[in-house]
């Protein structure tokens, strides 16, 4: 077992990025997923990817490291290039493939919607590559707190939250050392057919899942010994701060918004 | 002298109506100041007690009081506000995703304010030995490295007691070592009761005074060297005893009795060297 195993893609570092408030960054992200949308020119495009462009170096994380962490996701952006290249048919023929006619239209489209693909996923990526899980547990917890009004149980969500993000390298340390101790009793894993190895998986979630509820059982005991009654009255000791950096970061924010109105067509 | 700050008196217990009684008739008295040890075979009722301690659990019948309050419902809060508990399973009680997280999670539930906290985090851990740690997440910690935490935890809320239910178990030697060691310096500097649970009766020796469990009842009470003066009983009842009282009990079944049984290595040499100079 690897035992930097980190959840996620966290890459610790010290950029300004890093230290920003979680909810300054979740909430300006929530915000860019939604602008992205309105932007309709070349230059209102520009605006976004030089935006996003300068947030990705001012975490200080090489960006080939970045671009490598959306290979999953260039399918997506090449495929829905295609599809508008071949379904769109505005403005004039460029040029053909054998027969097939590529419009115009259809490359700006294209082009435009990738892009905005493109963005979205590498902007949201940045709050997961700079940001600890557990930060981000606390900044849902904090910007949920309204939904406390209608009862919305913030508090324990956030709990459960943390204590999966807490269990989950046990749980994987446990799964590899099962998995080994059924091996060497002549478990096959690796070989044999789809059926055979979905049997295989049987031995391995069984003692799995007895050993995930004892845990539980003891933790609730545990917790309890501990003098744990619900979120009322507690303190925190990670606390979140705003500070002049997120204003900052706020107002650089609003300025975005102001230039994407006056580039817009 | 401490006061009697544990009180069972005539405790019975049953983890259902058709079960058979866990505890029967069980009475004790532990002071605010006593180092104990509860020692008995698997299933003897000792985490029974321990949990009955604190409001885990709750007997049928006879009291519990706790600093002179009566262990229920509404004194529950209060009564586990006193009492630090420790475990055996160092993974399934560390609650925390790092070391600072964990150990504040007691003082969190207690509404302790962040400052105060802060200091009491840097003192408990340091306590320890722990406080080059703090940022470390439970999987990249040993067992006994997660056990000091747990201690941590509970010293930070600065209980009146503690309670380790067989929090070396999981340990090897070395690990057990550090703990007892941890535990004996925190027990210098404050004046608290301490309750251990354990099945290694080498750590037994320290205490103050034993309460020796069988099948639900209270076997015997009495100072470590009375109980293991009764080698052959504790053997029946199912306890294994130290290699160093073994030993004794060899030598004078050889006719060499000693007049003192001895506890630790030092006090046998001490009785075998004077053994013929008759004083
Ligand atoms: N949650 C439970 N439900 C039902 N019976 C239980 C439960 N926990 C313990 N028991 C039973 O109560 C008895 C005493 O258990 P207890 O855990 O107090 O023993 P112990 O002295 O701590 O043993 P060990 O040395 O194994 O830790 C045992 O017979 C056990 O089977
Ligand atoms: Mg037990």
């Amino acid at each position: 077992m690897n035992n930097a195993f980190i959840i996620g893609q966290y890459v610790p570092g010290e950029s300004i990025v890093h230290r920003l408030d979680p909810r300054t960054k979740m909430v300006v992200i929530f915000l860019f997923v939604i602008i992205v949308f309105f932007a309709n020119s070349f230059w209102s495009y520009a605006l976004l990817a030089v935006f996003s462009l300068a947030c990705a170096l001012f975490t200080r994380i090489k960006f080939s490291y970045i671009i490598k962490g959306l290979t999953p996701v260039w399918f997506l952006i090449i495929f829905t290039f295609l599809l508008h290249l071949i379904v769109t048919k505005e403005g004039d023929i460029l040029f053909r493939i054998f027969t097939y006619p590529v419009y115009a239209g259809g490359v700006m489209q294209g082009a435009a919607i990738s892009l905005r693909f493109f963005l979205l996923i590498m902007v949201t990526s940045l709050l997961t590559l700079t940001t600890t899980p557990i930060e981000i547990t606390d900044a849902i917890e904090s910007l949920l707190q309204p939904l406390k009004k209608i009862r919305f149980p913030v508090h324990e969500l956030a709990l459960m939250m943390s204590i999966s993000l807490r269990f989950i390298p046990t749980l994987l340390q446990e799964t590899e050392k099962i998995s080994k101790a059924q091996a060497s009793r002549g478990v096959d894993f690796k070989t044999g057919r789809v059926k055979e190895r979905i049997q295989a998986v049987v031995p391995l979630l069984v003692p799995l899942f007895v050993s995930a509820f004892k845990r539980a059982e003891e933790l609730a005991m545990a917790m309890e010994a501990r003098g744990y009654q619900g979120g009322e009255g507690r303190t925190k000791l990670r606390e979140l701060k705003i500070q002049q950096r997120d204003i900052l970061v706020f107002g650089v924010f609003a300025l975005l918004i102001v230039g994407l109105l006056f580039t817009r067509a | 002298m401490g006061y009697n700050f544990i009180e069972f008196k005539n405790v019975s217990f049953r983890y259902g109506e058709n079960m058979p009684w866990v505890l029967e008739n069980v009475s004790f008295q532990i002071k605010s100041d006593e180092w104990i040890a509860i020692i008995g075979h698997n299933g003897s009722g000792k985490s029974t007690i321990a949990k009955l301690m604190n409001g885990l659990l709750s007997p049928q019948k006879g009291t519990i009081l706790i600093d002179g309050m009566e262990v229920n419902e509404d004194t529950i809060w209060e009564i586990r506000k006193k009492i630090g508990m420790v475990f055996q399973n160092p993974d399934n009680q560390f609650v925390g995703t790092t070391v600072q997280d964990d150990v504040a999670f007691g003082m969190e539930n207690r509404g302790v304010p962040r400052q105060e906290m802060l200091k009491r985090l840097e003192d408990s851990l340091s306590a320890v030995g722990m406080q080059d740690y703090e940022l470390r997440e439970p999987h990249r910690l040993s067992g006994g490295q997660k056990q000091r935490v747990a201690i941590a935890g509970v010293l930070a809320i600065s209980p009146q007691a503690i309670i380790l239910d067989e929090a070396t178990a999981m340990l090897d030697p070395n690990g057990r070592k550090e703990i007892m060691d941890t535990i004996r310096s925190v027990k210098k500097k404050h004046p608290l009761s301490l309750i251990t649970i354990t099945h290694d009766l080498n750590e037994v020796t320290l205490v103050d005074r034993v309460i020796v469990m069988n099948k639900g009842k209270v076997w015997l009470e009495a100072s470590p060297r009375q109980v293991f003066s009764r080698k052959k009983e504790l053997l029946e009842i199912g306890l294994d005893i130290p290699f160093i009282a073994k030993l004794a009990g060899h030598l004078s079944q050889q006719g060499m009795p000693l007049k003192n049984e001895p506890l630790s290595h030092e006090e046998l040499l001490e009785e075998l060297w004077t053994y013929h100079s008759k004083m």
